[in-house]
């Protein structure tokens, strides 16, 4: 069964632009760690800090030589057994919470995080105040017209 | 309560100047945490004689500048003539930081461009760098005879710089 020559070309396009994904992955083979829950947290770690030269990316997704420093830092303090947040401490300490793309739920940030559910209670508050005066007032709105 | 309309155009309003003034800054400079915070311990060998080390404690006495740099690095070709001049104005001592180089190719650039460091230290693997919290060369430290780091300059360092962020931090200390 031969395929019609646009299919064959359509085909030839997929499996380029599917290769080419291939080259996303930054991480080198020989940083993978034995220890599965110590690798599941350097992957993990590798998603959420960011890579200061290109900031847009984490430095999992990075080829900057920071990044591979940082990566490099990261996976000697996980084998070394530090906990997640003794790690973050590391990075913020150094570089500030900008470095971690999910900032942690303190100081000034704490106000970001709480700002959507206290903009939601307000609303509802708002919502609520003004349904009970319209009902309380059953035919103000009709009078006046 | 016929002015309440205005509630609306004043968050508006309180909106429109937070978004302004997040326009007018530059969000590839990180500021650092480490203002105001002593210097982070290290041990490196030295550019010129790597058989002997210099440390934080060497820094330490007198205000300085630590100067981050590569020869990988276009930005440090360019402020390079402005740290000789700094190093001419005989005020502080400038300690070269060089940062994921290669020895060699380091010194050939000292001898070609002229060298305004008191010393350097060689941090080839860039560990020291992140302590800083190092992201991109050249950046440049200010520390204070306590060894607290009162600024950093992120990007190549000109005379203005100088005269407009550092002078004046010095003056300012040294005076009271």
């Amino acid at each position: 069964m031969r395929m019609q020559k646009p299919a064959r070309i359509t085909s030839f396009l997929f499996l380029t632009v599917f290769l080419m994904s291939v080259s996303v992955f930054a991480q080198e083979p020989d940083e993978v760690i034995e220890d599965p829950a110590q690798q599941a947290l350097y992957k993990r770690l590798n998603q959420e800090v960011r890579c200061l030269v290109c900031q847009n990316q984490t430095i999992g997704d990075s080829n900057a030589p920071l990044a591979a420093d940082l990566r490099r830092e990261i996976r000697e303090m996980v084998i070394a057994g530090q906990s997640e947040s003794e790690i973050k401490q590391f990075l913020t300490d150094r570089y500030g919470d900008f470095v971690l793309y999910k900032p942690r739920f303190d100081g000034p940030a704490a106000l970001l995080w709480a700002a959507p559910v206290l903009l939601v209670i307000a609303g509802i508050i708002a919502a609520w105040r003004i349904i009970r005066r319209r009902t309380q007032l059953p035919y103000s709105d009709e009078t006046d017209l | 309560m016929k002015m309440r309309f205005l509630v609306p155009v004043a968050g508006f309003l309180a909106l429109a100047v937070f978004l302004g003034i997040g326009l007018t800054r530059d969000p590839t400079l990180v500021p650092s945490p480490l203002i105001g915070k002593a210097i982070p311990e290290f041990t490196l060998p030295r550019l010129a004689a790597p058989d002997r080390v210099i440390t934080d404690k060497d820094i330490k006495g007198k205000f300085a500048l630590v100067n981050v740099w590569a020869t990988w690095c276009t930005g440090c070709r360019q402020e390079h003539e402005t740290l000789i001049w700094i190093a001419n104005e005989n005020i502080v001592p400038i300690y070269g930081l060089n940062w994921k180089d290669e020895s060699t190719l380091a010194k050939q650039w000292l001898q070609q461009l002229g060298n305004p460091y008191t010393a350097t230290a060689v941090d080839a693997e860039g560990r020291v760098a992140i302590d800083w919290g190092v992201y991109g060369a050249p950046e440049t430290f200010l520390i204070n005879p306590n060894g607290i780091i009162l600024y950093r300059h992120i990007s190549p360092m000109t005379r203005e710089i100088w005269e407009t962020e550092f002078l004046p931090l010095i003056n300012k200390e040294a005076g009271s």
